[in-house]
């Protein structure tokens, strides 16, 4: 019998062609759409479990909808929300990953009696031939790259992943979708945030926690002058110019968000610069560790290329990414990923930046 | 081979019934409406299914209304009652574990101005006469119930539920979408005015329902448009499901004693295997006040929807809780209204039977399901 797999289709180009890749291969492949988000989202929703449920039909492979509405509210958006009200910017994809993909979906497979999931996700996993051990590497297509959202993966989860698109390039994948005359062949790319489609995130963090927005504070510099007000700390991130309604003569950007005090901290370009980020929840691809400080280029952020660092591990699941030069606008809550070439080493969430 | 045990989301149609229906595709083709000798053909396929409706109901056939479904029939019974003459209140009595085709019409008129009392039901899912009797009030106007529940089966006890209502003049409606073609039922023994059914439910086809309105009693349409259905629900009708409709209750009644018999044993077999061969399981209902056909088990500690989904690919189909839900997210509010938390509804599966159904597929389910639980709730406990 040949060996059955989960699929997490969300109706999107990108899982459908892995959907088809796995049925080429032989597998016995069954598509499941996690229903996450309610009628409002682009994503995840009953029209996306539709497109995802007509590609199943169009490759003959059994379709269900997991209904997870509630879950996802609980585990990925109050968290969000919650963040933005702490002053920090978080990625909700890394715990959407992590807990849906990679945690409940595992679950449901091995509830129909698949032994692995796979996703349409731009990233490979390759197995050391001597230890079976596994090892996140980057997509072959470079600007489609999305292991730095998976990098708090480990042996638990890795060895029952696949990803079938991690060779090919994005256009090859259009093209395969059309070749195999999949509905969603030109989808187009999904947003960045798939449950705040406008990109309103204050707006997102009002609905879901109503009476906890702070209301309007001060904007400051540095040194603790108030150079005018702001509408609340849900608004801004660290790097941010926009939206500040500052009549200043010189640019200015956000560099720190003091959400206990309700304030914004701004500054000239070069007070953006942080020598060393204080990580915290600190994983490693290999489960463990290392037994001492390692050199790793360090991501800050998804559209970052990286900057050289020395990584030192910490108790506690703590670290510190210590960069060879400052790097521009490390915001809490995001993630710092370690990368040694291709490879994904580990990484951990940014507790605060250090000067 | 597909093993079909989700009778009570829709049946497949007889093979009798088909045949009529294809037939009635083709000829009498006219509008039931029109004047010529092609519209008295149809009309006359019309009113030969509606005496059929009627004869399982032991209604009169001017009693029955066509309609498009029982969903259709519960918004008329209760939109064309409530909003009709012969409301004397704005007062509805209602039970806690209605089918969402009487519960939302009657969340829309709450809206409106219109007072809604839901009465709870005890764990087994039964009302009790004295606290339904205790909802009412001088204002009530129309109280509205389930017989059979969709989900776990159980029946109310109508004959002992409905005689304090009568008693006090009040409108009894009864969704019997359930019950009709699994139960007996009698018009002329049971005091109810309005009465809805459903053709797919008892191996006719979608789309076609009825409700029945006791003779004398004013409706306001619901669907406007025309003097159908003696002016209660406008549009041209549905001449083929109709005739389908007709036949499949003709057959339902005819063996409807034999039918019933036969299932109770099939599904106290299901049970018993349950119950023998798998660990920590619970039936959800009445035990002694079922329908036939019909049940509900909760499977602790392993989610339904997961099993659902693992027993579909060895080609067995279930259901947990409600079907209409691919985007259903909540656990059944018929189990919570039981009093079963909201992680113990997650667990149960509905096994309904019918034609079709035999003792050799009973036994490959018992074959496979123990195995099947054993991987979910291990799946769970990660």
């Amino acid at each position: 019998m040949s060996e059955r797999v989960v699929v997490a289709m969300s109706g999107g180009v990108d899982s459908s062609v892995a959907a088809a890749l796995l049925v080429e291969q032989g597998c016995e492949v069954i598509g499941v759409t996690m229903h996450l988000a309610g009628a409002s989202s682009r994503c995840c929703s009953l029209e996306d479990a539709d497109d995802a449920r007509r590609v199943a039909e169009r490759l003959g492979i059994p379709f269900y909808v997991a209904n997870w509405a509630e879950r996802f509210r609980a585990e990925v958006i109050e968290p969000f929300a919650d963040a933005y009200l702490a002053g920090r910017t978080p990625i909700p994809c890394v715990a959407c990953n992590r807990r849906f993909k990679f945690h409940h979906l595992l679950a449901r497979a091995e509830a129909l009696g698949a032994d692995r999931v796979a996703t349409g996700h731009y990233a490979r996993i390759a197995r050391d031939p001597d230890t079976g051990e596994r090892r996140l590497l980057r997509a072959r297509d470079a600007a489609k790259d999305q292991s730095y959202f998976l990098f708090d993966l480990g042996p638990a989860q890795l060895p029952r992943i696949e990803f079938p698109l991690g060779e090919l390039e994005k256009t090859e994948v259009r093209a395969r979708a059309r070749e195999l005359g999949l509905a969603t062949a030109e989808k187009p790319e999904s947003q960045e945030i798939c449950f705040v489609p406008d990109g309103d995130y204050a707006g997102l963090v009002a609905a879901v926690r109503p009476g906890r927005v702070p209301g309007e504070g001060e904007i400051v510099d540095g040194a603790g002058r108030v150079l005018g007000r702001h509408p609340g700390v849900q608004h801004f991130t660290v790097g941010q110019r926009r939206g500040l309604g500052l009549a200043a003569g010189r640019r200015l950007y956000v560099t720190a968000v003091d959400a206990p005090r309700n304030r914004v901290v701004v500054g000239p370009e070069e007070e953006l610069g942080a020598a060393v980020a204080a990580l915290e929840g600190v994983s490693w691809i290999a489960g463990r560790p290392p037994g001492a400080a390692l050199r790793a280029r360090v991501r800050v952020r998804h559209r970052h290329e990286g900057a050289p660092a020395t990584v030192l591990p910490g108790p506690d699941g703590r670290a510190e990414a210590r960069f060879d030069e400052p790097v521009r606008a490390v915001a809490p809550g995001q993630a710092a990923v370690f990368y040694a070439g291709d490879e994904v080493l580990g990484g951990g969430w940014i507790a605060a930046p250090l000067a | 081979m597909r093993i079909y045990l989700d009778h009570n989301a829709t049946t497949p149609l007889r093979e009798a019934v088909a045949e009529a229906m294809a037939a009635a595709l083709r000829a009498p083709f006219g509008n039931p409406s029109s004047v010529h000798a092609e519209g008295a053909a149809a009309r006359a396929a019309l009113e030969r299914a509606r005496g059929q409706v009627a004869a399982l109901f032991g209604a009169s056939p001017g009693e029955v209304v066509f309609t498009a479904g029982a969903s259709e029939a519960n918004n008329l019974a209760l939109q064309g009652f409530l909003r009709g003459p012969a409301a004397r209140g704005r007062h509805v009595v209602t039970s806690a574990v209605e089918h969402p085709s009487v519960a939302e019409p009657l969340a829309a008129l709450e809206r409106e101005g219109w007072r809604v009392t839901r009465v709870p039901v005890d764990a087994d899912g039964l009302l009790d006469p004295a606290r339904l009797e205790a909802a009412l009030g001088p204002e009530t106007a129309l109280v509205s119930l389930l017989w059979a529940n969709n989900e776990t089966g159980v029946v109310q006890p109508l004959e002992r539920l409905l005689p304090p209502l009568v008693r006090r003049g009040l409108a009894v409606h009864v969704d019997a979408t359930q019950a009709a073609g699994k139960l007996p039922i009698d018009l002329r023994r049971l005091p109810v005015h309005l009465l809805s059914a459903s053709a797919h439910k008892l191996n006719g086809p979608k789309g076609v329902g009825c409700l029945v309105v006791r003779a004398g009693l004013a409706l306001e349409p619901w669907v406007r448009g025309g003097p159908q259905e003696r002016r209660r629900r406008g549009g041209t009708e549905n001449v083929p499901g109709v005739v389908g409709f007709g036949l499949a209750c003709e057959l339902a009644a005819a063996d409807l004693a034999p039918r019933s018999a036969a299932l109770t044993d099939l599904r106290d077999r299901l049970w018993e295997g349950i119950a023998s061969k798998i660990p920590r399981v619970r039936r959800n209902g009445a035990p002694h006040a079922l329908l036939p056909n019909t049940l509900n088990v909760e499977f602790e500690a392993a989610d339904g929807e997961a099993l659902l989904q693992a027993l579909d690919l060895e080609g067995i189909a279930v259901s947990a809780g409600a079907a209409c839900a691919s985007g259903s997210l909540e656990p059944s509010h018929v189990l919570l209204a039981m009093g079963r938390s909201p992680s113990e509804a997650r667990g149960a599966l509905r096994f309904s039977l019918g034609l079709g159904v035999d003792e050799g597929q009973v036994d490959t389910l018992l074959g496979l399901l123990p195995r099947l639980v054993a991987r979910a709730r291990e799946a769970t406990a990660r």
